[in-house]
């Protein structure tokens, strides 16, 4: 288990390599539908590499939403990565900062649940480079896919690969669920919290995911310090 | 498109590549507070629990696909299944449901 390196990396990622398959495709398809070209729609997934704020983007350009507010836009929904690359720090093993510069690009909700959940503490580098290797290589691959094939998967696949990226979430929280209350609560309030600002619309998506997840961090912290366990 | 749109990407890859790497290369070597320790060792299962729910159940207009879906998920993965079994279980079962439908 331990000191796992790039190959690993590689096999741990292979699930949201999947995950991102119906999801890459189906950007690249509305990004054509849009009106990008296949080299603008690549170029979108190899610079920016992230899901929800480049579909997002897709609407608002379809909308003539000035650039500027399409930037500002993806800056809030990506806001939840400062509590997540912070999170991660803690988990890495220490290392040069130019390398930390360069696989934090690569660190998305995906990349970072993957690696945050491994039970080891201190992962190296390199298996980092494994996952983020895997998904963003897919990610590009399929964006551009589905820009050229410029179609669907048959609809009956579509539907069923929409529950990819959310059953290996399932998948990563379960086991450590299991037997561990506090790792039930956390996941238990975030997500009361989350459908919360979700069905009343205080918060947009990207804030809620982040507050959210942070006041869950913060009570469990306190209940348990209070509580004399850790 | 014009050349507006690779402004727009530009952007966007700046706005989004610097909340992954401010934290990761500003605290490195440095020591945190345990209790700010702590509460980042919860992040990655709170934000699990906010990244499933409720994104989970409106994958499609049918919220059906949700529902069974989540059930398939949660239940191959209380089973003890790996990451990929669950991933491609769910997948599954929601391909067969979409066939009776």
């Amino acid at each position: 288990m331990e000191h796992r390196g790039f190959s690993a990396g590689l096999k741990a990622g292979v699930s949201i390599a999947i995950g991102y398959f119906p999801v890459a495709l189906t950007f690249g398809l509305l990004a054509k539908t849009t009106g990008l070209s296949l080299l603008e729609a690549t170029a979108m997934s190899i610079f920016v590499f992230v899901g929800a704020a480049q579909y997002i983007s897709l609407s608002l350009i379809t909308a003539g939403v000035a650039p500027a507010v399409i930037i500002l836009n993806t800056f809030i929904v990506n806001i939840r990565h400062f509590l997540m690359t912070a999170s991660l720090n803690e988990k890495m093993q220490p290392d040069a900062r130019w390398k930390k510069a360069l696989y934090a690009f690569g660190i998305t909700d995906e990349s970072f649940s993957v690696l945050a959940i491994q039970k080891e503490d201190n992962l190296r580098t390199s298996f980092a480079a494994g996952v983020i290797a895997v998904s963003y290589g897919s990610w590009i691959v399929f964006t551009a896919l589905g820009h050229l094939i410029g179609a669907n998967l048959p609809e009956f696949l579509q539907a069923a690969m929409s529950i990819a990226l959310y059953a290996m979430f399932v998948g990563l929280l379960v086991p450590s669920m299991r037997g561990n209350r506090k790792v039930v609560s956390l996941a238990a309030i975030a997500a009361a919290l989350n459908s919360l600002f979700f069905f009343t619309g205080w918060l947009s998506t990207g804030w809620a995911i982040l507050v959210s997840t942070l006041a869950s961090a913060v009570i469990i912290e306190l209940i348990a310090s209070k509580g004399g366990r850790s | 498109m014009g050349s507006w749109i690779w402004w727009t990407i530009l952007g966007m890859a700046v706005v989004t590549y610097i909340p992954r790497a401010i934290p990761l290369t500003f605290l490195e070597g440095r020591e945190l507070p345990p209790s700010l320790q702590n509460i980042l060792r919860n992040i990655p299962f709170a934000v699990l629990g906010a990244l499933i729910f409720p994104a989970i159940f409106f994958i499609q207009d049918n919220i059906w696909f949700g529902v069974i879906g989540a059930a398939a998920a949660f239940g191959i993965a209380l089973l003890g299944a790996n990451v990929m079994v669950v991933v491609l279980g769910s997948i599954a079962v929601l391909a067969v449901y979409s066939l009776f439908i």
